[in-house]
């Protein structure tokens, strides 16, 4: 970097290769600046300064110690905030009912990508006041495929453990959890808006740590990519948890069909107990989230004109 | 050049130390001393500063203790005291206590004060060691971890050693035991938690036949602190020790290329051998016991510790890297076995909560610092 001046020709010409940014990461960075500028354009908000809203707790290095990184995620933020007001043109309702301080935000999980995640996400960055930043849990074998498991930590997204959780809501962070889990994601287009079994961590782990829980009704991502089947032995060859067959990827249509999204949050539940109950007593708390959002999902499905509009 | 990597995973007890390698050390750690040069029974910090406390409570032992020894009277044996780390560690302890080194090696440049065992600890001479004298501490820190000697011989020195050490203690009521295992037991694996506590399951064996002999010795020390309740154990579980040790990290980092796995950045943690050191002598208060992780400076992701370190590093893709170390291992062209590469893939971080609170241990030395250390001794050696 320093060389750049130099007057004379190719003096050291090697040293911003080995010591400064190499030409590719610059390339990217600058093509990333000018998603930022386009996002900001687009959505008439300010992407850095919804990043640097946001609380974060670094290390004695300066660095989160789960791997959050503010560079890339600006990137993701600009890519999101135009997929959540642009493609998918996405309804917030009652996101004033997030509470401060440490919160599980839980959710159905639908349309074989998570985009759902990246839309509460949004949300949450770009709606909510103060931003609040979302940390996700996401599945343990995302960790070993390359490329995902380097991007993940580096917005923020977290290996799905109890300690995990628990240390992070000990931070006072949100955490948006999917109780359904892959069972939820890869349904098929039958199912749609029914919610599959949830699992019973999620009340635990609030009780453990006296979390508040809001219940989130995404309505919009069933539509997104209709699986009519889903593939087993081929998701076992590559294990994965589930292999959709999606007609509109045989049409070559590859990105999500751009349902409207509308995202209702819920007054937070705070329950009180034992952590360590029986299921049958964390079940009854668990059906009172299910069902909530299951009637929060169909007073939505009731009041939307269309799929796409 | 940069794939003749010195051998010895850690060369705790593996390679003789090189010749141009060793004058650095001495030179390190006379010269520019951490703490203020020792004579200071001066109780100025004495929660924290292993110095104050160590002389602190000496005195006050005896008065109180109802052990039929007086527990800080005698001297403090140090296994493998001729690696980098127990040089370092005999060099601060013997300010303050009488040491006793055992060691295969012989110890050249020690200290006048420190009595020198070569002897190896499988032999009957240990015993010797222990009777002749009184010994109020053992700090275990002669593992063999060179991945390029035979298993059995790991097994025999690691294991037979130890537990031959651990009936002279019992036989001997040595009140204390500090042993060095590290936070590989733990295994790197995509489903750990973020940062692991003392509780979670040594797994480290699961995909690294060669951690099988630190995860056995890790247990028997365990099951020593439940069958000898009078001996005060402690099992000290450390991230990656760096610095001018020679062992796997920091020989990684001495690289000029290091092979990075391609599209894995996991977040690393590195500790400073003199942190190391100092936990040790933490350890050995009285009253301290368990199994404590020790965590350096802050965690970051590879890529910038390499970048930082002042690498370049050569990003492979996952089988390839592995089929390209396995040929290199064969050719003894490399040290690293391919199962390592698990680190350079998933996360093996530590909470060292409970030594923050408990044994009192807080890392000094900065992230810049440990890389100093560790790129120091390359172009040393280079």
């Amino acid at each position: 970097m320093a060389q750049r001046g130099s007057i004379v020709p190719f003096a050291g010409w090697r040293r911003p290769r080995l010591l400064g940014e190499s030409p590719l990461r610059q390339a990217a960075r600058s093509i990333g600046d000018r998603i930022v500028r386009i996002a900001e354009e687009v959505v008439g908000q300010d992407i850095d300064a919804r990043i640097a809203g946001i609380k974060t707790h670094t290390n004695e290095v300066g660095h989160d110690p789960f791997g959050f990184d503010p560079e890339t995620s600006r990137y993701a933020l600009a890519v999101a905030a135009l997929l959540h007001r642009r493609y998918f043109r996405t309804e917030v309702y009652g996101i004033e009912r997030v509470p401060e301080g440490r919160v599980l935000i839980v959710a159905n999980h639908s349309g074989q990508l998570p985009v759902d995640a990246v839309m509460i996400g949004s949300a949450l960055m770009l709606d909510a006041d103060p931003p609040r930043f979302p940390r996700s849990m996401v599945e343990t074998w995302t960790a070993e495929l390359p490329f995902i498991s380097t991007l993940y930590p580096r917005l923020g997204q977290v290996v799905g453990s109890p300690e995990n959780a628990r240390r992070l809501l000990r931070q006072e962070e949100s955490i948006i959890v999917f109780p359904e889990g892959a069972r939820g994601i890869s349904k098929t287009f039958d199912q749609r808006y029914q919610l599959t079994e949830f699992g019973l961590g999620f009340v635990r782990l609030a009780l453990e740590t006296n979390t508040p829980i809001v219940p989130v009704a995404v309505i919009g991502g069933e539509e997104q990519y209709p699986s009519i089947a889903d593939f087993k032995p081929l998701a076992r060859l590559l294990r994965m948890p589930a292999f959709p067959v999606m007609p509109q990827v045989f049409f070559g249509m590859i990105a999500p069909l751009p349902t409207k999204y509308r995202l209702y949050f819920g007054e937070p539940f705070r329950f009180a107990g034992d952590a360590d109950d029986d299921d049958a007593v964390i079940e009854e708390k668990v059906w009172l989230v299910k069902s909530t959002i299951q009637s929060m999902i169909n007073r939505g499905l009731r009041e939307r004109k269309g799929v796409f509009v | 050049m940069s794939l003749s990597k010195p051998s010895a995973r850690r060369g705790r007890e593996g390679a003789s130390p090189r010749p141009s390698a060793r004058v650095p050390v001495a030179r390190g750690v006379f010269g520019p001393p951490l703490k203020a040069p020792v004579p200071a029974p001066a109780p100025e910090t004495e929660a924290v500063k292993p110095d104050g406390s160590q002389v602190e409570q000496p005195r006050s032992e005896p008065v109180t203790g109802t052990r039929a020894r007086p527990a800080l009277d005698g001297a403090v044996l140090v296994t493998g005291i001729c690696g980098r780390l127990g040089k370092l560690l005999a060099r601060e302890l013997h300010r303050t206590d009488q040491v006793v080194g055992v060691d295969r090696r012989p110890f050249t440049d020690r200290p006048k004060d420190i009595i020198h065992h070569e002897v190896d600890m499988r032999r009957k001479k240990m015993k010797d060691i222990f009777r002749g004298r009184n010994i109020r501490a053992v700090v275990h820190l002669g593992v063999l971890h060179d991945p390029r000697r035979s298993d059995r011989e790991r097994h025999s020195w690691n294991i037979v050693a130890f537990q031959k050490l651990l009936d002279y203690m019992s036989q001997y009521e040595v009140p204390k035991l500090v042993v060095l295992s590290g936070a590989n037991v733990y295994g790197p694996q995509a489903n750990n938690p973020q940062f692991l506590t003392e509780d979670a399951p040594l797994l480290g064996a699961q995909h690294f036949g060669g951690m099988r002999d630190l995860i056995e010795l890790d247990m028997l020390a365990q099951s020593f602190f439940w069958k000898h309740p009078d001996t005060e154990t402690v099992v000290l579980r450390p991230c990656h020790i760096v610095g001018r040790v020679h062992n796997a990290a920091s020989n990684y980092l001495r690289l000029e290329r290091p092979i990075m796995v391609m599209g894995f950045d996991p977040m690393m943690q590195l500790v400073h051998e003199k942190d190391v050191v100092r936990a040790i002598q933490l350890a050995l208060q009285p009253g301290v016991r368990g199994i404590f992780n020790i965590r350096g400076p802050g965690e970051m992701p590879l890529s910038h510790l390499v970048r930082k370190v002042g690498g370049k590093p050569r990003v492979v893709p996952a089988p390839l890297a592995k089929v390209a170390l396995d040929q290199l291992w064969k050719l003894r062209l490399s040290s690293f076995p391919s199962q390592e590469l698990d680190h350079l893939r998933y996360v093996c971080m530590v909470d060292d909560s409970r030594a923050r609170t408990e044994l009192g241990y807080e890392p000094v030395h900065s992230i810049e610092r440990v890389l100093r250390d560790v790129r120091r001794l390359r172009y040393q050696v280079a």
